[in-house]
């Protein structure tokens, strides 16, 4: 995550956006780290404002505060809430203002590094929603890394799978067939969820491991495909929030 | 009692404790003169002579009664009025304090952020810090010629040593996710300093200031006594030379209340660069 976002440097090979190559830390690829990194002496709206401002420096103050105020009020931020520091403000909140600074931002790439893993499971359900509705308002192109089944299959268009380290290397493609919008209560109905389901945590429990170290493995990833609706496929060209599994 | 809150109580016992503590000085004063045996300070310090020796807390309560309703007051080279005498001191301090700070935090921002800097300065720091700042008093005077301008210096070197340090530490302890922030943000350096790493150390760089300007309050007494002329430190040693140890006792108690002035000022800065994280 820290090479794709520019502030590592990859031991060998490079990463290339837009046929561009990574060299370092930039506006248009927004990070939100796990740990949501906000800067603890200033308010929640001070710190949405300190990204917008540094995004679009052309832009006067009033114009930076109320584009900021409108990304924290899509996570749920309004009121009295949106002015007081990160530390009087509940990890769920946290996530959300670091969620809102990035959105704010209006990144090409946006990366989420486990961003609800240090959240219980009613809350990440809560940031889960806000995140499809922040995100369905700006079809923006969407990296994130995540531990969690249920929560890859809800957000992403297209999973990742990674084997074990060491060595550890994309192996999977896996194409979520259902379709948008979707809501946690209902895609559990939907007849492909367990298929794509099962196949992932078989991925996890047995595959990974086997695969894992294997440096001569597939250099492209093979694409999987699980529809047992028997739809046509939904091939739109609208950019596709990335999703990668990662087992540890 | 029981009704009264923590802080009530404790200023109530404050207060009883001053009271007692007065009583007993006083008291304790006639005692003394009756039983005639004199030590060899009193003695120095004219206890042999009627209505000499320590004076009682009321004489001394008057002194402060008569210096403070006409602090400002100048008769001559030898006798100033006390808020004169602080108001020098207190120039010579921060003069002293704010040259020290505007070479100590930038100096410490470039050692907190570069290791190299960090162990190329490091050796001179260590040897330079433990110096007490009255040894370099000669060679200031030589050097620059003019008391006025040593004291000052003395003030300088004795206070750059934590604002220094602390800068250095609160730089070098920054989050590495705070500095991530402004990378992914592409702020430049210049900017990241000002804006992430300045607030980020501030509260260390505050300690090292309000450390400073305490180590420079205890400094310029005894420098002032070294210099002459002017100052609370001076006015002490005057007094002294003039065995009038009342005002010595009250100038004393000046100092006291004038660094515990200097000390909050401080102190609330820190408390407006505060955050919890």
């Amino acid at each position: 995550m820290n090479i794709l976002a520019g502030l590592s440097e990859p031991t060998s090979g490079v990463v290339k956006m837009d046929g561009f190559e990574v060299s370092g830390p930039s506006l248009d690829r927004g990070v939100v780290f796990q740990n949501y990194s906000l800067l603890p002496w200033l308010s929640a709206l001070r710190n949405v404002t300190f990204g917008v401002a540094a995004r679009f420096p052309q832009w006067g103050k009033a114009r930076v505060i109320e584009h900021s105020t409108a990304f924290l009020a899509k996570v749920g931020l309004t009121g009295d809430a949106i002015h007081r520091k990160p530390s009087q403000l509940s990890g769920g909140m946290r996530q959300r203002v670091s969620i809102a600074r990035a959105f704010a931002n209006e990144p090409k790439l946006l990366l989420l590094d486990e961003p609800f893993g240090a959240l219980d499971a009613l809350t990440r359900g809560t940031i889960q929603e806000e995140l499809i509705k922040v995100w369905s308002d700006t079809d923006q192109t969407v990296f994130m890394i995540t531990h969690d089944i249920d929560e890859a299959i809800l957000l992403a268009d297209r999973i990742l799978l990674m084997t074990n380290g060491p060595m550890a290397q994309v192996a999977e493609n896996v194409e979520i067939t259902i379709p948008r919008p979707r809501v946690r209560n209902d895609i559990v109905e939907h007849p492909n969820y367990y298929a794509i389901r099962n196949h992932l945590v078989h991925f996890l429990a047995q595959r990974s491991a086997e695969l894992s170290g294997k440096a001569d493995g597939p250099n492209s990833p093979e694409t999987v495909r699980i529809d047992l609706t028997g739809e046509a496929g939904t091939d739109d060209p609208e950019p596709a929030p990335l999703l990668r599994a990662v087992e540890v | 009692m029981r009704a009264l809150s923590e802080n009530k109580k404790a200023a109530l016992l404050s207060v009883l404790l001053l009271v007692v503590g007065c009583l007993i000085w006083e008291m304790s004063i006639p005692a003394q003169k009756a039983v005639g045996e004199l030590t060899e300070y009193e003695l120095l310090t004219g206890g042999g002579q009627p209505k000499a020796g320590v004076p009682p807390p009321s004489q001394v309560l008057g002194k402060a009664w008569e210096q403070l309703s006409n602090p400002f007051y100048d008769a001559g080279p030898n006798d100033k009025g006390i808020g004169i005498q602080i108001g020098y001191s207190i120039y010579r301090v921060l003069t002293g304090y704010f040259l020290a700070a505007l070479i100590a935090i930038p100096l410490g921002f470039l050692i907190g952020m570069s290791s190299v800097a960090y162990k190329a300065l490091n050796p001179f720091i260590q040897v330079l810090r433990p110096i007490s700042p009255l040894a370099w008093m000669p060679l200031a005077l030589f050097v620059i010629q003019d008391s006025e301008a040593s004291a000052i210096f003395v003030i300088f070197i004795c206070s750059i040593w934590p604002m220094l340090i602390n800068t250095a530490f609160g730089v070098a302890g920054v989050r590495e996710d705070w500095v991530n922030v402004a990378r992914t943000h592409e702020l430049g350096p210049l900017k990241t300093a000002f804006t992430v790493i300045l607030p980020a150390a501030a509260p260390t760089i505050v300690t090292g200031m309000r450390i400073s300007i305490g180590i420079a309050w205890l400094v310029i007494v005894a420098a002032e006594m070294l210099v002459g002329g002017t100052g609370i430190g001076y006015y002490v040693w005057n007094e002294w030379n003039n065995l009038d140890l009342t005002s010595v006792i009250f100038s004393i108690l000046m100092i006291g209340v004038v660094g515990m002035l200097l000390d909050s000022m401080f102190g609330l800065l820190q408390r407006a660069v505060a955050y919890t994280e």
